[in-house]
């Protein structure tokens, strides 16, 4: 199963005798581990490595605590690096406002990277703008646009001219004088496409944008940082948005991009759909790309949307009895109040493998829910008494087929051995077991 | 006006010079030592080739310097790591060869079926594009599905492609049900007497477990009219260690035969595809290079070897 990162740190210093300072000697294993972790979320190579250079200056330099272990305190040292460098200690950026007139937004980026998308996001956040649409290159661009300027009720700007994009730059100034934002959507580029790159730098010179916004999607490899430097270079670029941080990728350009470029990173996309954005939270992002799981948004999220002290309640009883299916009933109704549980599972290191067992619809939680309350209690406490014939008698007490009977058996075993490995066992020390103890 | 060939050259070139260059240096004193094989690691890595990966194949090297015993030169270095590349490509059936061999689906019977998947913005609506155009322009008579219900005015994109080639097209409403149009799409493809259709769906990220049940489902219903003779897994080029999960995921939900490496135009050489070909032997069947329907060249290990390595 999965590892975290901290597991692995744990090992790199048990191997160590004399616990507790951090030296030039056994701190090398550890940078090893996080060099490969860092890699692995994309970081760039280079970044790397002078990251490295200032995690080892700093835990050289760091006072032993007595009481944590020094892959704690270790792994508090590179957290910490890693939210400084992603702009933890500065005040949250702000929109660049313009107080004179709208405040002209300008999107740009890599092809398919979620630019239109974030159109329209920065159109549902802000309020009172107008979209302009001057991708007048991929097909269907301007309806998507339109479509989507109507889904945030936003002004919809078509193109004034569909064969020229400076003159529709132009014309939708001009048109947009009384909105306080436009926010103007551009054709996807490859930063090594001399032409467009030029049309770029065209179009910002008629536009004279108070932000320029990379739109780059969090998938994006080593590759990322050489996009951001080439755009930035030909139009100074305000801030970086990154999307599609709903998925598992870990995003490490982000570090990159703000490690060598200093541009912050104003906002994130979180779906396909025009709210879901979020304003950039550096110490979280800093725990994703270690792979440590979106553990804030995780607990904010489920102390939003559900009870938490159930869920406790139910996790602490899980963790001491293990799952048995009077468990698992309440917990799948319990999780079922907290929105899509997959979307909840995700966020945590590992979790994305448990999700799919838990992702039931409503109706096979009510079907589900029929046939535990057609068994007896001490089937319900110990499933694995539940042969062939209690299982015809389940099912015909909650009018469902004996296979349906099966499956939902198999579907729980399979819950719960996943479980185990996610919460390390009875004794284990696994991530759920850190939180709810 | 470049040609393919040349479009993807142009957009290697950087990295090619990069990496070539790096080797040039790092083996420039005729000695393969721990700071050569860290600068060329580094050159791989750089390509999203993954850390893992990358040190075997620097370690390779070594160990076939060491039973050379020397007199290794940067060409002879270059040459074995493009080789070992482009063999652990070849190892999925990845080939040069213009026709895809079919998968356990295929049947004679008309049309052919093929579906695109993937993430978001990756490139299945173009593709889609692409190969009904060079289907069409072999003569066939071709089908296009879109099967996107759900992004705003992804019909409409498909449609103007469709237009463009002069195929057929088949459609429903925004939020009709995907697996509903596919099946759709290809009883129109039989009744019109089309040799392929080509079916478009929604991006959606391999989290996404209720999506990727959806397209199970699609699959599914499709298996009642003809099953896919193809799934083809789109993978933007730019994508890094997170590609590896896509393929992953995408292929233990669906009967994926083949990957398709889009916007290899641009300067990111997609090393990923090397791990992930390797793990789960999935060939690479077709490269994007551009967003014309002529974008797209069916995939050559050697040469994508070739263009992540070497120096004309
Ligand atoms: N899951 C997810 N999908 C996104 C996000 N932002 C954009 N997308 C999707 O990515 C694809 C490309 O987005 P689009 O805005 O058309 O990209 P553009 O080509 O840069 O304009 C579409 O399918 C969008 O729905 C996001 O934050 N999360
Ligand atoms: N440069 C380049 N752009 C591409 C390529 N394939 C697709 N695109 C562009 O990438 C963007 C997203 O493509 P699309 O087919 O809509 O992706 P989908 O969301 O997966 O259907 C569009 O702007 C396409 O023109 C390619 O091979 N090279
Ligand atoms: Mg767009
Ligand atoms: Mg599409």
């Amino acid at each position: 199963m999965f590892e975290t990162l901290t597991e692995r740190l744990n090992k790199t210093f048990r191997n160590l005798a004399g616990f507790g300072k951090l030296n030039e000697e056994n701190i090398q294993p550890a940078l090893r581990e996080i060099r490969v972790a860092l890699l692995e979320a994309d970081v760039h190579f280079r970044v790397v490595k002078s990251f490295l250079e200032n995690v080892k200056k700093r835990a050289l330099g760091s006072e032993v605590l007595e009481s944590v272990t020094p892959a704690d305190q270790f792994v508090k040292v590179v957290r910490d690096e890693l939210a400084r460098t992603l702009g933890a200690e500065e005040p949250p950026p702000e929109l660049r406002k313009n107080p004179a007139g709208p405040t002209r937004i300008l999107l740009c980026g890599l092809q398919g990277a979620g630019k239109t998308t974030a159109a329209a996001k920065l159109a549902h956040l802000l309020g009172k703008s107008a979209l302009v649409a001057l991708d007048l290159k991929r097909p269907g661009a301007v309806e998507q646009l339109r479509v989507m300027a109507e889904k945030v009720q936003a002004t919809f700007l078509p193109p004034a001219d569909p064969s020229d994009v400076r003159l529709s730059a132009r014309k939708a100034l001009e048109e947009g004088r009384a909105f306080e934002h436009l926010i103007f959507d551009t054709a996807g580029r490859l930063q090594i496409d001399e032409e467009l790159m030029e049309e770029l730098v065209e179009v910002a010179g008629i536009v004279k944008p108070d932000e320029i916004v990379l739109v780059l999607d969090a998938m994006t490899g080593q590759e990322a940082l050489n996009v951001a430097e080439t755009f930035h270079k030909r139009v100074p670029l305000t801030a970086l948005m990154l999307t599609k941080t709903d998925g598992d990728a870990r995003g490490g350009a982000a570090l990159s991009i703000r490690h060598v470029t200093g541009i912050p990173i104003k906002w994130i996309g979180t779906g396909e759909r025009p709210d879901a954005i979020e304003s950039f939270h550096p110490e979280r992002f800093a725990d994703r790309i270690l792979g440590m799981g979106d553990v804030v948004s995780l607990v904010e999220r489920a102390e939003r949307l559900t009870d938490t002290k159930k869920v406790e309640s139910l996790t602490k009883r899980m963790l001491r009895d293990g799952l048995d299916l009077e468990l698992f009933l309440e917990q799948m109704r319990e999780m079922r109040k907290m929105g899509p549980l997959t979307e909840l599972l995700s966020l945590l290191p590992g979790g994305g493998n448990l999700a799919p067992m838990a992702a039931g619809s409503e109706e096979e939680l009510k079907r589900f829910e029929s046939m535990i309350l057609s068994m007896t209690p001490r089937e319900r406490r110990h499933p694995d008494i539940i042969d062939h014939s209690r299982k015809r008698r389940i099912a015909r007490g909650s009018g469902v087929r004996t296979e349906e009977v099966s499956r939902m058996l198999k579907q729980f075993r399979k819950v719960r051995g996943m479980l185990g490995a996610f919460t390390g066992g009875k004794k284990g020390n696994g991530i759920l077991r850190q939180f709810f103890s | 006006m470049l040609t393919l060939a040349g479009r993807l050259r142009r957009g290697l070139e950087k990295t090619r010079k990069k990496m070539s260059a790096v080797i040039d240096v790092a083996v420039g004193r005729g000695l393969f030592d721990d700071a050569a094989a860290e600068q060329i690691e580094e050159a791989l890595i750089e390509a999203d080739i993954g850390p893992e990966i990358a040190l075997r194949l620097v370690e390779d090297v070594r160990e076939w310097v060491r039973s050379a015993g020397g007199g290794v030169t940067a060409e002879t270095v270059r040459e074995k790591i493009e080789m070992d590349i482009a063999e652990i490509l070849r190892g999925s059936g990845s080939g040069r060869s213009e026709e895809i061999p079919p998968n356990g689906n295929h049947s004679s019977e008309q049309p052919r079926v093929t579906i695109l998947v993937g993430v978001n913005g990756s490139g299945k609506t173009t593709t889609a594009a692409k190969l009904a155009a060079q289907a069409a322009a072999r003569g066939s008579r071709v089908l296009l599905g879109a099967a996107d219900t759900f992004r705003a005015a992804a019909i409409d994109q498909l449609r103007v492609w469709a237009e463009r080639i002069g195929c057929e097209f088949v459609a429903q409403d925004q939020g009709a049900d995907p697996a509903a149009v596919a099946f759709d799409a290809v009883q129109a493809g039989k009744s019109r007497g089309c040799d392929e259709v080509f079916i478009d769906t929604a991006g959606r990220l391999h989290t996404q477990t209720n999506l990727m049940a959806e397209l199970e489902k699609v699959i599914r219903v499709l298996g009642k009219i003809k099953p896919p003779d193809h799934c083809f897994l789109t993978l933007d080029a730019t994508t890094g260690r997170n590609g590896l999960q896509q393929i992953t995921t995408f292929s233990r939900s669906l009967p994926v035969d083949g990957l398709i490496v889009t916007k290899l135009d641009g300067s990111a050489r997609a090393g990923v595809v090397v791990e992930a070909v390797e793990r789960l032997k999935i060939p690479v069947r077709y490269v994007g290079v551009g967003e014309t329907v002529e974008d797209l060249m069916p995939f050559d290990p050697e040469a994508f070897a070739r263009e992540l390595v070497r120096t004309e």
